[in-house]
């Protein structure tokens, strides 16, 4: 028995694989694009799960079924399933004029949305470590992000008061506007008439976002405090440290704000930004 | 056209940009009228409202909605937004008393409203001022602020609250020191009372109060900045002095305010004009007030060491890192925030496009949308619960007669008009048929004793049993009494006259 199943295993590796191991393939994909399914509680996602692991073969027929589809496979684990991410241009990608109409419009909108998500990662994952720690889980509230980002522009308005900067920016050219000004501007919440929380406000804004990335499996709701609390899955922490941290960190090199070749492991800010520097292995980002 | 373009020619002596030096503090004093550019704003366009606004003063009751809203301001919640609308109503009302209350509370919603900007998406006003560069350039900028904005309150209820620019507004001090102000103020004020003048002092007062609720604010915000992250603030040097500096200051305060309260007090009693007495009376208030104040400032100020210790436990023991990762907040997050927002939102925009997961996109085939239109909607279920069905218990009939002995007593006092007849006759008619009758009878009898003439009068009905007691004795070997004359009266249809007239007759048998 023992020298059987090896033996077994090594036949049906070397086989050439048939149309039904294709739409097996398939189907992991598909299991991976529903992002809330758990494979500890699907049979079959895990059965599939263990072939891609086991089976060299099977699992290279799954990758080339998700780049087929335009999709990047982040980790196959039955922590966090099959993970996939949308390519760029892919039909699974999710644009922001889909995600919030008013974007489109209103660029100081498309870019409290877009800061809502980076806000919510910086949070989740506050540490450089936590994005590394495969068992680390990020806790966020709503009212918490909203506050955290208030807060730091508040500083920054402090500190340019204290420059005797004047940061009113011109009238013809808004673009030029510190960032910080627009979402400080922002009123944090705001009554409406069917007791709902007021959409365009910076509350409204980060809600959107959460309940959106616990749509998409990345966040659990725990509880109402706060506005609403949630803690981080494994596929999330994936994404932000695969994905959108590199690409964003490309971007903001390409706009020459963080010098390159800084290389050093804590990765801390750059030097003459002195007032802005985080301390290492604190539980949130604290300044000096 | 800019003046440094300029230079060479004759204007090169004086020139007409100072510079920015002192260009600040001409803008600052622009931003300054800004602030109270909202409440002229009221004013002109009421006339814009349907209906007739004329004779409410709207910038008047935005100065009130304004010193409402910062009385009730407190650490934790900001003023309620319907209660400040009661509230708002005396003014109004006392402004047009003839008008509908309806039209007053309109009044109040639309002032308030005004005052937060509902209308627009920062909830904000923004004027455009211009200054001098620098480099000599004349460039036109965008002021932002706000006067009442709406907060989170710990029961995620929206509360209001002031800015500082709305209370510089109305207190009329601009960009002047906390607490320099405050002691300028204390002194006014004890120097007025001290001559008599109480109708300036009550004013001192309430600005010392504004200046109290200001500085409060100052350092709730410095808590609550530790409470989040405890290595934000100074926690070495800074937030000691700072606690050390208000609670002395609180200490000073105190003995000066109880001082002005004993002096208030005694002017108070002292006081022979009314309008003095009362005004004295009001003041002592608002010290009571600023006391209440200090106190529970205090309170705060005492919390915010233990605070700091628990916080700096739950944060600082955490384990070390194994490996790095990308900083969030301090490589994405806090470089981005200085940047022009037209840079910035290409960084973000990456992040998002990135930061998302796959979203399958919906593809429709015409048969399911075919059906799911024509599926009927699912019932509704905000009808609530379904109510139980009742548990009813059949209670005993435990009346005295039944409804044949009501019939038969009827029958037997359904008397011709013009023949009444004496009760003991009709006792013992009735106890022939049935021994319970007479007891009946005798009730009916003597109910007629008082008849509701009027009722049935009105109710038009054709005629009416009555009983007269005429002196003689019922012989009953059950019942006592007076033997009534008991008989039918006729009641006219119309006219009080006529139907006096039947019973009249009935009477005189």
């Amino acid at each position: 028995m023992t020298e059987t199943a090896p033996a077994e295993r090594d036949a049906r590796t070397a086989a050439p694989l048939s149309p039904a191991d294709a739409a097996d393939a398939a189907r992991l994909v598909s299991f991976g694009l529903q992002p809330k399914l758990v494979p500890a509680r699907d049979a079959e996602y895990a059965a599939l799960l263990r072939r891609y692991q086991e089976e060299p073969g099977f699992g290279r027929l799954a990758d080339a079924v998700a780049t087929g589809l335009g999709l990047i496979v982040l980790e196959v684990s039955p922590r966090a399933g099959m993970a996939v991410a949308a390519a760029e241009d892919s039909v699974f990608a999710v644009r922001m004029s889909e995600y919030a109409r008013r974007a489109t419009a209103d660029p100081a909108d498309r870019f409290l949305h877009g800061l809502a998500h980076l806000a919510v990662a910086a949070l989740a994952f506050p540490r450089p470590a936590d994005l590394a720690d495969e068992g680390y889980l990020g806790r966020v509230t709503v009212n918490g992000v909203e506050a955290f980002v208030r807060q730091a522009c508040h500083r920054l308005a402090e500190r340019a008061a204290e420059h005797g900067d004047n940061t009113d920016p011109e009238t013809e050219a808004p673009g030029l506007e510190a960032a910080w000004r627009v979402y400080a501007r922002r009123s944090a919440t705001g009554a409406t008439k069917d007791a709902r929380r007021l959409a365009g406000s910076t509350t409204g804004i980060v809600g959107k976002a959460v309940a959106f990335l616990a749509d998409s499996g990345f966040l659990q709701r725990t509880g109402d405090d706060a506005g609403g609390t949630y803690r981080t899955t494994a596929r999330y922490q994936l994404q932000v440290r695969d994905m959108a941290a590199g690409s964003a960190m490309t971007e903001l090199l390409a706009l020459g704000v963080v010098p390159v070749g800084d290389g050093s492991a804590a990765l801390l800010p750059p030097e003459e930004d002195a007032a802005l520097d985080l301390v290492d292995g604190a539980g949130l980002p604290f300044h000096r | 056209m800019t003046v440094s373009a300029q230079a060479p020619g004759p204007q090169t002596g004086r020139s007409p940009a100072p510079g920015p030096a002192a260009d600040e503090g001409l803008a600052r004093r622009l931003r300054a009228l800004a602030c109270t550019a909202p409440l002229h704003d009221l004013d002109s366009r009421k006339a814009n409202l349907a209906g007739e606004y004329g004779t409410y003063a709207m910038a008047e009751v935005a100065l009130a909605a304004i010193d409402l809203v910062t009385l009730s301001m407190d650490f934790d919640t900001g003023a309620d937004h319907e209660q400040i609308v009661a509230r708002l109503l005396p003014r109004i009302a006392a402004q047009a008393p003839r008008r509908p209350a309806a039209e007053h509370e309109r009044v109040a919603r639309w002032v308030l409203d005004n005052l937060i900007n509902v209308g627009s998406v920062d909830r904000g006003f923004r004027a455009v001022y211009g200054t001098f560069g620098p480099d000599g350039v004349y460039v036109r900028r965008d002021y932002d602020f706000k006067l009442v904005e709406e907060v989170q309150g710990p029961g995620g209820g929206v509360y209001l609250r002031t800015t500082d620019e709305a209370v510089n507004v109305l207190v009329g001090a601009l960009d002047t020191d906390v607490t320099s102000a405050q002691i300028a103020a204390e002194v006014k004020l004890e120097v007025l009372i001290s001559r008599g003048r109480l109708a300036d002092a009550q004013l001192a007062a309430e600005q010392a109060r504004y200046r109290t609720v200001q500085y409060a604010e100052t350092l709730r915000r410095t808590l609550e900045t530790t409470r989040r992250d405890v290595r934000a603030v100074d926690w070495l040097r800074a937030v000691p002095d700072m606690i050390t500096e208000a609670l002395d200051h609180i200490a000073d305060r105190y003995r000066h305010e109880n001082a002005i309260l004993t002096n208030i007090r005694r002017a108070r009693d002292e006081a022979v004009d009314t309008g003095h007495k009362l005004r004295a009376a009001e003041l002592v208030d608002i010290v009571k007030d600023c006391i209440r104040r200090h106190t529970q400032l205090q309170t705060r100020l005492l919390e915010a060491g233990p605070l700091f210790r628990a916080e700096q436990d739950r944060q600082a023991f955490q384990p070390p890192a194994a490996r790095a990762g990308t900083d969030l907040y301090g490589q994405l997050l806090a470089p981005l925030l200085p940047l022009p927002v037209e840079r910035a939102t290409r960084v973000t925009d990456a992040f998002f496009a990135r930061g998302t997961g796959p979203r399958p996109p919906a593809a429709v085939r015409l048969g399911d949308l075919t059906e799911l239109l024509l599926t009927p909607p699912p019932p509704r279920e905000h009808l609530g619960a379904e109510l139980p069905e009742p548990d009813l218990v059949a209670t005993p009939d435990d009346s005295r007669f039944t409804e044949e002995q009501l019939g038969a007593a009827l029958d037997l006092l359904r008397l011709p008009e013009d023949a009444p007849r004496r009760l003991s006759g009709l006792l013992a008619e009735a106890r022939r048929g049935d021994a319970d009758l007479p007891y009946l009878v005798a009730l009916l009898a003597v109910h007629a004793a008082s008849p509701p003439v009027g009722t049935a009068h009105r109710q038009g009905e054709p005629r009416l049993l009555f009983a007269v007691d005429d002196g003689a004795e019922l012989d009953d070997p059950e019942f006592g009494g007076a033997d009534l004359i008991v008989g039918t009266a006729l009641l006219a249809p119309r006219g009080p006259a006529a139907s006096h007239e039947p019973a009249g007759t009935d009477e005189e048998d």
